[in-house]
């Protein structure tokens, strides 16, 4: 009998794909971009201006405005003004129609915003392409019918906007995020003043122009640019009657801090540590599919990452050697070339994060295996990487790394996978591969996370409620349920 | 207490004490404080929970809580119309507490009775919240996706001083309707029906360690359950604005929920209906493959 052969795939270097890359020229970039602020872009008050860079080549993409607290203060008044002047008076159905306006302009456009925001995030064009932009444009297009239906919403309840909502988006899907923040609050009848993450701004300022292409009343939608104390200005103006958090959990406990005592709404949607739970009857070529998509999707900046791998011991060995194959055929590289599964890591910051827990899982005990995929000379790269033998107290299981980076761990029973997969501070998702339908329910049924997956990971709809249990926040976004977020609801009363 | 001065039989006082993981123990740290009159009499010594007090309702809760929020909302419903059923037939003796602490007859009846009423209106809630607010969600690719509540956990219900019994009965019936397990810190000033109220709980076919029943100082315990990382949520009526403040602020340590109701929502003229209930749920969004 042949010796078996040991499986090699080394796609890189084995052969070749030809570079398929798309033109950074169809971004169509200004050189700078000011805040925009009452249907206009506007100069920021202090004057300064920061660079916005590409992680793939450090080449600076253009200068962004920073907004500080008065050009905040400016913003919330536009949006104020807004909301009391033209929004709220507006009838619900052309509300609706100006939504459905901004869906087909981003559809029209999607192609120099896709290819944005691969420039300016990293990552791939593949994605941005078929996943962030069709999202984003559904987003608008799903709430907009919302806007005259809200009656149907809540049974037996009234509703009402709550009036200026505070927004604040993180840089892993800058346009889809902004998608998400906006088009809920404004079917509602809420004005908008949105801080888009510092290191990617441009797709939320190519935005602004397609909002006023839009003709979207002035000041209805204001987008301010900055960092962290941009956003702590939004989060402390008295005037803002909601804030809109998604990001770590660190800033998100910090915003639940200082608004306590107040009578803001919050909504928060935060870290994860998403265990993928692996059981011996699962199809494994489709479960190694689905572990592959819900790591290193988008490089792993991902909340509800499937970023820990909990499979039944009896099949890990099949698992696991079927993983690494498979992880030998991911292209790491260019963001704009349609061949590249894994992009570049957004910021240097992240990478550093990233490298920084590739360590310290090692100085815990945990075998790390790397593809040796070829990585480009110049940006900010990391390759797919595991951590085997990892254990339910190791930082890397129990930390959200927010990279390429998975912890495998096993387990033999049916509630030591629930266990395991429950034992974190996070409750954002969850994976169930099975292909008996009854475990399916049973396990989905007791993951405490606010999305479960089975036999599949990482599938993102407008329809679909999305959002956290434990310390991975509270509210929902998308759905019915999404609404809720920014509207008043409260009891109809009736026959008792 | 009342003393004979005549042929009269001797009242036999009770003891009121804690209701923790279904037994009701004195508090483990010895402490007491006064409930009187308003003309000053000693009606009893109640029992002045302390923090350990508190995590041990929390160890029990846990324990009960998988149990409690598996049962189907049938069986739930059951149960809090059970606790309707037992509180009418101890109603006179609560009219009376709440009476020996200054509140008018006519008003503590009608307390007395709103609370009742609470606990059939959510009764009926038990198996009817979860179908208002499932969805099947009609997403674009080829999954079954559907959305369902689910209860949160251990809620700790900060009931208000006044109306001690129906303010009780309003936070914590949506909560247990919803599968939740609760750690209930009662009224301070008028503390004897809701410690009484325990005995009712006992008997009504609530499982031990689902309602845990504090007395004592709010200034305290606030702090110690706000602060407690395996507390899920909290539901409070008529805060202060610094208690207000402090126990959001305390939330932020695991995110906590904390769901504050002004003091007119748990009045008898006020029905707060199927918010509450909802307001202690999670909402579960899970995506299933169609093919074949």
């Amino acid at each position: 009998m042949a010796k078996k052969q040991k499986n090699n795939l080394k796609f890189d270097t084995d052969w070749q794909y030809d570079p398929a890359p798309e033109s950074p020229e169809l971004a169509k970039l200004n050189d700078s971009y000011d805040l925009f602020i009452d249907g206009k872009f506007v100069k920021p008050t202090g004057g300064k201006y920061f660079d916005t860079t590409s992680p793939s080549s450090h080449k600076t993409l253009a200068k962004v405005a920073e907004a500080d607290k008065r050009d905040v203060a400016k913003a919330v008044t536009a949006a104020r003004k807004a909301y009391e002047g033209t929004w709220s008076r507006l009838r619900p159905s052309e509300r609706g129609k100006y939504l459905f306006r901004i869906a087909r302009v981003i559809q029209e456009r999607s192609r120099e915003l896709a290819v944005t925001e691969s420039l300016d995030g990293g990552k791939p064009i593949r994605e941005s392409r078929d996943i962030d932009l069709p999202l984003v444009a559904s987003h608008f297009f799903y709430h907009a019918g919302w806007a005259d239906k809200l009656s149907y919403a809540f049974a037996g309840r009234k509703v009402s906007p709550l009036g200026v909502a505070g927004q604040i988006i993180p840089w892993n899907f800058p346009l889809l995020m902004a998608a998400w923040k906006i088009a809920p609050a404004l079917a509602t009848g809420n004005t908008v003043v949105i801080k888009p993450a510092e290191s990617t701004p441009l797709t939320s300022l190519k935005l602004a122009e397609i909002i006023q292409e839009a003709d979207l009343p002035p000041g209805v939608v204001n987008i301010v640019t900055g960092a962290g104390s941009t956003g702590e200005a939004i989060v402390r103006h008295p005037d803002v009657d909601k804030i809109a958090f998604t990001g770590s959990t660190e800033v998100g406990k910090l915003i639940r801090k200082t608004l306590a005592g107040t009578d803001k709404r919050l909504t928060l949607e935060l870290g994860g540590k998403a265990a993928n739970i692996v059981f011996e009857d699962a199809a494994l070529d489709q479960a190694v599919e689905g572990i592959v998509n819900g790591i290193f999707f988008n490089q792993g900046h991902v909340c509800c990452a499937g970023s820990r791998l909990l499979v039944q011991e009896s099949i890990a060995e099949t698992l696991v050697r079927k993983l690494k194959d498979r992880m030998g055929t991911l292209v790491v590289g260019d963001p704009l070339d349609k061949n590249t599964d894994i992009g570049a890591i957004n910021s240097k910051e992240q990478l550093k994060k990233i490298q920084g827990y590739l360590k310290v899982g090692q100085r815990e005990g945990a075998e790390i295996f790397q593809t040796s995929c070829s990585l480009p000379k110049r940006g900010n790269w990391c390759p797919p990487t595991l951590f085997l033998n990892a254990s339910q107290s190791h930082r890397i299981s129990q930390e959200e790394i927010f990279g390429p980076v998975l912890a495998v761990q096993t387990f033999r029973t049916v509630d030591e996978a629930i266990d395991k997969a429950n034992n974190t501070p996070f409750g954002l998702s969850g994976g169930v591969w099975t292909d008996k339908g009854a475990k399916a329910f049973h396990v989905s049924e007791r993951i405490k996370a606010g999305v479960v997956w089975t036999n599949t990971f990482n599938k993102f709809d407008p329809a679909s409620p999305f959002g956290g249990y434990k310390e991975s926040g509270f509210g929902r976004e998308g759905g019915r349920h999404g609404l809720e977020a920014y509207l008043n609801v409260i009891e109809a009363g009736g026959n008792r | 207490m009342s003393r004979n001065t005549s042929d009269k039989r001797l009242m036999v006082a009770k003891t009121y004490k804690l209701y923790i993981g279904g037994k009701f123990p004195r508090t483990e740290s010895g402490r007491t404080f006064e409930a009187r009159s308003p003309s000053g009499e000693l009606l009893a010594n109640l029992c002045r929970a302390s923090r350990k007090d508190l995590r041990e309702a929390v160890v029990v809760a846990r324990k009960a809580f998988s149990d409690w929020s598996s049962r189907s909302g049938y069986n739930r419903g059951q149960i809090l119309y059970r606790i309707a059923e037992m509180m009418e037939g101890r109603a006179e003796q609560m009219v009376n507490e709440i009476c020996s602490q200054g509140v008018p007859a006519t008003k503590s009846r009608k307390e007395v009775e709103t609370a009742i009423e609470r606990f059939v209106h959510y009764a009926g809630w038990a198996d009817k919240y979860a179908q208002v607010h499932s969805s099947v969600n009609p997403v674009t690719s080829s999954h079954f996706n559907f959305s369902v509540p689910e209860a949160m956990g251990i809620v700790g219900i900060v009931a208000p001083n006044e109306p001690s019994i129906l303010g009780l009965s309003t936070l914590l019936a949506p909560a247990l309707a919803g599968g939740n397990v609760t750690i209930a810190l009662v009224s301070e000033t008028h503390p004897l029906a809701p410690a009484t109220f325990a005995e009712i709980l006992h008997s009504s076919d609530v499982p031990s360690g689902v309602v845990n029943i504090l007395t004592g100082f709010r200034k305290e315990l606030l702090h110690d359950l706000s602060t407690h990382m395996d507390v899920n949520a909290i539901l409070a009526a008529d805060l202060s604005p610094k208690e207000r403040k402090l126990t959001e602020e305390n939330s932020a340590l695991n995110l906590k929920r904390v769901v504050h109701l002004p003091s007119k929502a748990v009045s008898a003229t006020n029905h707060p209906g199927l918010s509450p209930i909802l307001s202690l749920q999670e909402t579960k969004t899970t995506w299933h493959p169609i093919g074949t």
